[in-house]
């Protein structure tokens, strides 16, 4: 130890947000400082607090369906269907073929979107603002599509407990193929920029590093455990809505350090597409609703059902006391999850580093704060 | 927010006639190799192996959860905690629901483990089996005001630290609020 000096403390105490633009919304983050090195850091949550577990005990289960949408916004088809998926798993019905492969291409151009959303924030939280440009092109068309088919573009609503509640228009097959022709060329375009690039690869590479063996005890899911080498994806260990009819693979990585979590999540959207050309080449013919009474109400029970959505696993724990209402409606939800881990992926880094390890979790407070 | 209750009126006016469903939970009993080591090494502190709708739970005894989860993640490779959570049953003694979920990689299974607990028991953390507990254990905290029993950092985490009230308890209705915390935090008469 050097003699004391005026302030007579090496550690230095930073606050960070809840209004700071690297942190995708309102997080802070309380950083103890040793210099450049972090020594621990205390995550402040809750600012976006809305209780929809609580509103979810007090509407119908139809009713709750869209409060959903608002928890992941970047990414609200893929919680409309895990809702959608665990309520019809207390109903014991399943949706009709038809609807199941209009809800996979919509849910994977959704993950696309959302992958779109963290590449471009990532990126400038990085320093490199060109991709942010580029990926709101793409996302654009994706979200076009939506609003085609049904109305909106970020809060979707899509799906409806038993099947859907649109038909999808006339060129809805056209649009999604003409989506698929023109992303899979953007993406080189975004690796071009990127992937090679030397200050890219220097500001991620052996950053933010999670072992598997730490991902599982931390919970962690979704790229994040990929990038670990952990070949897991619930859309092939345990399939749902029909993945299990379609060919893709799962995107893996082997260090778990920011650039390969960038990595995993550029070819999973690459396999995104691959899955969605596959399911529009054969929308079955045939009803989009499934036998749901107009009043859904399911028998005394519960189920846990989840889904591999973009950030990892999403899933809802409903119990049911045989009313119209849920009795309790638990989210499981895998931002809130894997943002605890963050102690563990900066300790010891450098302040700068927290910017990027901010980035590569993918967080989304909406689903953090619930 | 304050017309909760209007929506719901029309449909649960409706189905008066047929008789009632039984109310609880058809379940099955719940059997193979890994039940039978269960019974083997905890005995009667587990009292029932179930599936519903194709899912297993056990319900044990809340001092027996956390060797169980420790003997799961050792012995059964069930070794990521998914979820920690409970659920509010005020008129039973025991008045909480406690849930594990648990998933295993290897065997591709998941599995709940419930528990009931009363009001102000504190049962034992799992954070020393499962790190991942940390902040779902802050969560049930958060909203049940159940304390975890060695849990490094027992405090809110979604709510306010001085909020007053367990938001998720089934006594707390949707439009209650510590108007005290409000008045004095956020400068306005009420949040409603």
């Amino acid at each position: 130890m050097a003699e004391s000096t005026f302030l007579d403390s090496t550690e230095l105490v930073l606050n960070m947000g809840p209004q700071h633009p690297s942190t995708h919304g309102v997080l802070r983050v309380i950083l103890k400082l040793d210099g450049e090195k972090i020594t621990g850091t205390e995550c402040v949550i809750g600012y976006l607090h809305r209780g929809v577990e609580k509103i979810g005990e007090n509407r119908t289960y139809a009713q709750f369906a869209p409060y959903v949408d608002r928890m992941d916004y970047v990414a609200s088809v893929s919680n409309g269907l895990g809702y959608c998926l665990a309520v019809e798993k207390l109903l014991n019905v399943e949706a009709p073929p038809r609807a199941q492969a209009v809800r996979v291409i919509l849910t994977e151009l959704n993950r696309i979107a959302s992958h779109l959303v963290w590449l471009g924030t990532h990126a400038l939280d990085i320093g490199a603002i060109t991709p942010l440009f580029y990926v709101m092109r793409e996302r654009e068309d994706a979200l076009n599509i939506f609003e085609k088919y049904c109305g909106a573009r970020l809060t979707t609503h899509a799906f409806r407990i038993g099947g859907l509640q649109y038909e999808i228009y006339e060129e809805f097959e056209k649009d999604v193929k003409a989506f698929c022709d023109m992303f899979l060329p953007k993406v080189d375009e975004y690796e071009e920029l990127l992937t090679e690039n030397r200050i890219w690869k220097g500001r991620l590479t052996n950053v933010g590093i999670l072992s598997a063996d730490e991902c599982k005890e931390y919970g962690v899911t979704g790229p994040m455990l990929r990038a670990a080498g952990v070949k897991w994806d619930i859309r092939k260990a345990m399939p749902y809505s029909g993945y299990e009819k379609y060919e893709f693979d799962i995107p893996t990585a082997r260090n778990g350090d920011t650039y390969d979590r960038y990595t995993v999540r550029m070819q999973e959207m690459r396999q995104s597409a691959r899955i969605i050309r596959q399911a529009v080449e054969g929308i079955p013919e045939g009803p989009i609703m499934g036998k749901v009474g107009k009043v859904i109400k399911p028998p005394v029970g519960e189920a846990y059902v989840s889904i591999e959505a973009p950030k990892g696993e999403l899933g809802y724990y409903i119990v049911s006391d045989g009313s119209t209402q849920p009795y309790r409606v638990r989210v499981r939800p895998p931002s809130f999850v894997n943002l605890q881990a963050l102690d563990r992926m900066v300790r010891g880094g450098l302040v700068a580093d927290i910017v990027a390890v901010i980035g590569t979790l993918d967080i989304v407070l909406g689903e953090v704060d619930r | 927010m304050a017309d909760e209750q209007k929506p719901a009126a029309p449909p649960a006016a409706k189905p008066a006639a047929p008789p009632k469903p039984p109310a609880v939970m058809a379940a099955v009993p719940w059997e193979d190799d890994l039940t039978g080591v269960l019974k083997g090494r905890f005995g009667d502190r587990i009292t029932e192996f179930s599936t519903y709708l194709g899912q297993n739970f056990l319900v044990a005894a809340p001092e027996a959860v956390v060797p169980i989860l420790e003997f799961l993640k050792l012995e059964a490779d069930f070794d990521y905690l998914v979820d920690v959570t409970a659920v509010d049953w005020p008129k039973r003694p025991e008045r909480f629901d406690l849930v594990y979920v648990l998933y295993s990689f290897s065997r591709n299974q998941r599995l709940r483990i419930k528990t009931f607990v009363g009001d102000g028991v504190k049962p034992a953390t799992a954070v020393l089996v499962h790190l991942t507990a940390n902040w779902l254990e802050r969560e049930v905290f958060d909203m049940f005001g159940i304390e975890f029993e060695g849990h490094p950092d027992m405090r809110r985490i979604l709510m306010p630290e001085e909020w007053q009230g367990y938001p998720l308890r089934k006594d707390y209705s949707i439009l209650t609020q510590d108007t005290q915390w409000v008045q004095e935090n956020l400068g306005i008469e009420s949040g409603q």
